[in-house]
């Protein structure tokens, strides 16, 4: 720790994590909440009442001027062109070879504002690989230091967010993204997450996060809200089978094996396009499948086997607590990404039956 | 600050032993699973197989990680514990208790010398309580 201490960041909510009792661990350079009660009790929490995450660590980019939307459509993987203001879209940062440079959520904030949301860890990257392909007529501010995010998301967030805000949150589309007071400060709140949940993600300036934070966690008490750790994140992700960069998908990975295609707007010109239409065309050699492992836990990089010969490797896995289930992705080859097909994962050497599942593993009921 | 029993030995790798004549219990400690968080799978040795002191013996998984248990003393495995290995939050509910790992045969009742003392142990642990926590 000693060596790193210099180096490392903290988000403005670093003393409530230290109140709240957090063990913290080094994150994308910053030191970040794992968990506070233990992720099983924090995940349950998430899908049963709601949970507040800091996710200030995030990176925030703001395109604005005329040309801010066509260029956007030309770096991110899915339709921008076509996004409303006050709407906001999932998509991939793509480079020249078809590959995914990282995976942002991309908000229209006004008729010649944008706000991307990028990976901590892929902030300096992100910023270099944007500004080399920047039309001239769009100003680029990287406010990702200055910008905090916390996230309320669960079936309850709605009416805890809705308690402490002037917008009318409950009629908030899902992607869709507002200018809003929370807790009095001024806020950019949008509805979406990273959870399989309802949920809201507030940006708020440093200044002002701990505020928002203190208002959500008193008003959600009585609902049963909860801090949650990257630890709970990180589970409620993959039940939902959302992708981590740096995980399940980076720079020498596609859309198409990925399962991320839909995020592809095809029919339109963006970086790595053509590679990404022909690989599609042609269908991929590998895709990332589902497991469900009987008798141990999946991890990133342990091998998948059939007849003992190694065919794929994990990229994520964990205890899902709500499907109570060892789930995992892995990129397995095409045949064998069927559903229902019967692999293993190597575990400590041993080969442990995984079959093919359907996902997400956790589907939020209607 | 973590509850240590005055009536067991432990390992500096955090398994506890209740010595009952010949036929040892063996689990992990309070402590142990605090660290772990939620455990969620439970790897043991069948009845008849030979633990080696200080050698692996299984694996606890929690969540975020897996780790190994160690055998604190030699011997075979005369039981093991199905119950933790159905319901491996029994190691975090019950850590002296419901979850104990695996009953052992002694091979050497000298090794049991080889084990820390509860005062001992304790003083282990607010050791690496401190080096970990700064």
């Amino acid at each position: 720790m000693a060596a790193e201490a210099p180096t490392m960041r903290r988000t403005p909510l670093y003393e409530k994590h230290a109140e709240l009792g957090a063990k913290m661990v080094p994150f994308a350079g910053y030191e970040m909440p794992i968990q506070y009660e233990g992720i099983v009790a924090e995940h349950r929490a998430v899908r049963g009442q709601a949970g507040l995450f800091d996710l200030s660590h995030m990176g925030e980019f703001f395109l604005k001027g005329r040309g801010a939307g066509a260029t956007l459509d030309r770096l991110v993987s899915s339709d921008i062109a076509g996004l409303a203001v006050g709407q906001a879209r999932y998509g991939l940062l793509t480079n020249e070879r078809g590959t995914i440079v990282d995976d942002v959520i991309v908000y229209r904030i006004s008729e010649v504002e944008y706000m991307v949301v990028v990976n901590a860890a892929n902030i300096a990257k992100d910023r270099a690989h944007v500004l080399a392909r920047l039309a001239e007529d769009v100003a680029f501010d990287d406010r990702s230091y200055g910008t905090a995010l916390v996230a309320i998301q669960g079936p309850r967030a709605v009416e805890i967010l809705a308690s402490q805000s002037d917008a009318d949150v409950q009629a908030l589309a899902s992607f869709g993204v507002t200018q809003a007071r929370v807790a009095g400060a001024r806020a950019t709140v949008a509805r979406t997450g990273y959870t399989g949940e309802d949920g809201f993600e507030i940006f708020v300036t440093s200044a002002d996060a701990a505020k928002v934070w203190d208002a959500l966690l008193a008003a959600g008490r009585a609902a049963g809200v909860k801090p949650i750790g990257l630890g709970a994140r990180d589970t409620l992700r993959l039940e939902a089978r959302f992708s981590l960069y740096g995980n399940d998908i980076d720079e020498t990975t596609d859309p198409i094996e990925a399962g991320l295609a839909w995020t592809c707007k095809l029919d339109k010109d963006f970086t790595g396009r053509d590679v990404i239409a022909a690989k599609k065309a042609e269908g991929p050699k590998r895709k990332l499948a589902g497991l469900v492992v009987q008798g141990g836990v999946a991890r990133h990089g342990h091998e998948v086997t059939q007849n003992g010969d190694v065919v794929g490797h994990v990229t994520s896995g964990t205890y899902g607590p709500t499907v109570e289930k060892n789930i995992a992705l892995a990129y397995v080859p095409t045949p064998l990404s069927k559903l229902g097909t019967v692999l293993a994962v190597r575990i400590r050497g041993k080969d442990v039956p995984a079959t093919v599942v359907k996902t997400p593993f956790y589907r939020r009921p209607e | 600050m973590s509850n240590v029993p005055d009536d067991l030995k432990y390992s500096k790798e955090h398994e506890w032993v209740r010595a009952d004549g010949d036929v040892v219990t063996i689990g992990i400690t309070q402590f142990a699973q605090e660290q772990l968080g939620d455990v969620v799978f439970v790897e043991l040795p069948e009845k008849g197989a030979t633990v080696r002191q200080f050698s692996s013996l299984g694996v606890v998984e929690s969540v975020k990680a897996a780790s190994d248990i160690y055998a604190p003393i030699s011997g075979e495995v005369v039981e093991r514990n199905v119950k933790v290995i159905e319901k491996p939050e029994l190691v975090n509910s019950a850590p002296y208790g419901d979850g104990w790992m695996i009953r052992v045969r002694l091979a050497d009742k000298g090794e049991l010398a080889q084990l820390l003392s509860p005062d001992d142990y304790r003083s282990h642990i607010g050791e690496t309580a401190g080096a970990g926590g700064d």
